[in-house]
């Protein structure tokens, strides 16, 4: 889970940086808030990675 | 000087005042960080913060400089002696200009490596930190003060038509985020400390050790903030100097309402207001007020840090509930998740779409780059060095075990070292 969350995270940082340099206007806005989404969702697998393993599950 | 222009020196020496109350942040900061820690390890936080703020300077100096560049409005502010870019060792940095933009580098990488001691408290190798802090100060720090406010995000808007400009003037991003992403990669990396979570996933409280030390820290801190802030706008948000009593107004306004934030939410929930949390959200204030120091109006700046209060309080709480993270010092929570609310408030309180966007797109850089890179370079450097002290010396404390003596010898027995 912790790979994919940071794969996530550079993707989202990507696509806004992407957006950012090819596009304008309505379409530029939505890219970024797009990009901000995934990475809030590699942040999240991140986050969930990390969590220490419940007693029942050890 | 004699024979520069007059309005230069005005700007020249004023902004040098305020950068000489930047060093105040730092000892702030450090005062927080050992007192919000152990009595074992209070000596061993005091000198982690010594020792990595001298690697920070150091490092900086030598490739840190040369990888962050100018700020775009100093190269303005430096003109009185052209800049080439700063090669390795600082070098063709020698006008006073110059001098003064390197100056305030240093004392903002220096406040930025310090804060991830806060969130490894009381576990973190001295080793370990002065070596993470090669990378900070001479890659992560100065790689987003370049984007911040050299080459990419001063330009969104002339540029790459976004409408207007990423705007971080007192380094709520750069200094603030970078150091508090830094510090969650550490607290992931290196676990919780011994007992803070029960076999169930219920953390243990383990209560500051000096709550005197952590107050004094926040009011220190307030002074090098009000330096900090100010140098900022001047040099890299380009402000004229004769607009600096804003950049003070709304600074001690966002931290006095964040403090007063803190002291209702804690009161609300746990039905006392909580000193450690208090000074956590005058901190916040403090950070939050950072990046719109120079382009907020006083009562937007009352709204700021009204929220960064109330979120400190509650993320504190999500980390260590939620998310099982163990960050004694709350600097994940100070440092970057109210950094990262103080972007976002530039273009929420600017009233326009377009500036919100140009907040984004720094957030974006910050959490999408810089937070796995951090993540990776240290999980890289700790397969050389240990960032972790041994079980034993994290039972015997820091400051007995990596340095030899006690920071209060005649007063503290700590019953759980004599049982084991």
């Amino acid at each position: 889970m912790k790979l994919p969350g940071f794969l996530l995270l550079l993707s989202g940082g990507g696509i806004v940086i992407a957006a950012v340099r090819l596009l304008h206007g309505g379409a530029l806005s939505g890219f970024i808030l797009a990009g901000f989404a995934v990475e809030v969702l590699g942040l999240a697998l991140v986050a969930r990675a990390h969590l220490p393993a419940s007693k029942d599950k050890r | 000087m004699n024979s520069l222009p007059a309005d230069f020196q005005f700007s020249f020496t004023l902004c040098l005042g305020f950068v000489l109350l930047a060093p105040f942040a730092i000892a702030g900061v450090a005062l927080i960080n050992a007192g919000l820690g152990r009595s074992r390890s209070a000596a061993h936080a005091m000198t982690s913060c010594l020792c990595v703020v001298s690697v920070a300077a150091l490092i900086y100096f030598v490739c840190g400089f040369a990888v962050q560049r100018y700020p775009l409005h100093a190269e303005q502010f430096v003109a009185a002696g052209p800049p080439g870019a700063p090669g390795l060792f600082s070098r063709g940095v020698s006008d006073p200009g110059a001098l003064l933009v390197l100056l305030v580098g240093i004392f903002s990488v220096g406040l930025a490596s310090i804060i991830p001691l806060g969130a490894a408290a009381d576990r973190w190798r001295l080793s370990a930190a002065c070596t993470s802090t090669v990378l900070l100060a001479g890659w992560t720090y100065p790689v987003f003060a370049r984007m911040a406010w050299h080459q990419f995000l001063p330009m969104l808007d002339v540029k790459f038509n976004l409408g207007h400009a990423f705007v971080d003037a007192g380094g709520s991003g750069a200094i603030q985020v970078t150091g508090g992403l830094t510090a969650l990669s550490l607290a992931w990396l290196m676990g919780p400390r011994r007992g803070k979570f029960a076999p169930d996933g219920l953390p243990a409280a383990i209560p500051a050790h000096n709550e005197v030390f952590v107050l004094f820290g926040c009011m220190l801190a307030w002074i090098g903030w009000l330096g900090l802030n100010s140098a900022g706008a001047i040099l890299y948000a380009g402000m004229h100097p004769q607009n600096s009593a804003l950049v003070a107004v709304n600074t001690t306004f966002s931290a006095t309402a964040a403090a007063l934030a803190a002291a209702a939410v804690t009161r609300l929930r746990f039905r006392r207001p909580d000193a450690s949390l208090i000074a956590n959200g005058w901190m916040a204030g403090l950070v939050a007020s950072s990046a719109g120091c120079a382009t907020l109006k006083p009562a937007t700046a009352i709204l700021t840090g009204l929220v960064a209060g109330a979120l400190v309080v509650l993320s504190v709480e999500w980390l260590e509930f939620g998310l099982k993270v163990d960050d004694p010092c709350g600097s994940v929570s100070v440092h970057a998740v109210a950094g990262l609310w103080g972007l976002l408030a530039v273009g929420i309180f600017a009233g326009d779409p377009d500036q919100f966007m140009a907040q984004l797109v720094g957030v974006a850089i910050l959490i999408g780059f810089i937070l796995p890179i951090t993540y990776g370079l240290n999980c890289l450097l700790g397969h050389v060095i240990p960032h972790r002290v041994s079980p034993d010396g994290e039972r015997q404390g820091m400051d007995l075990h990596e340095l030899g003596a006690d920071a209060y010898p005649e007063f503290v027995v700590h019953a759980d070292e004599l049982m084991g």
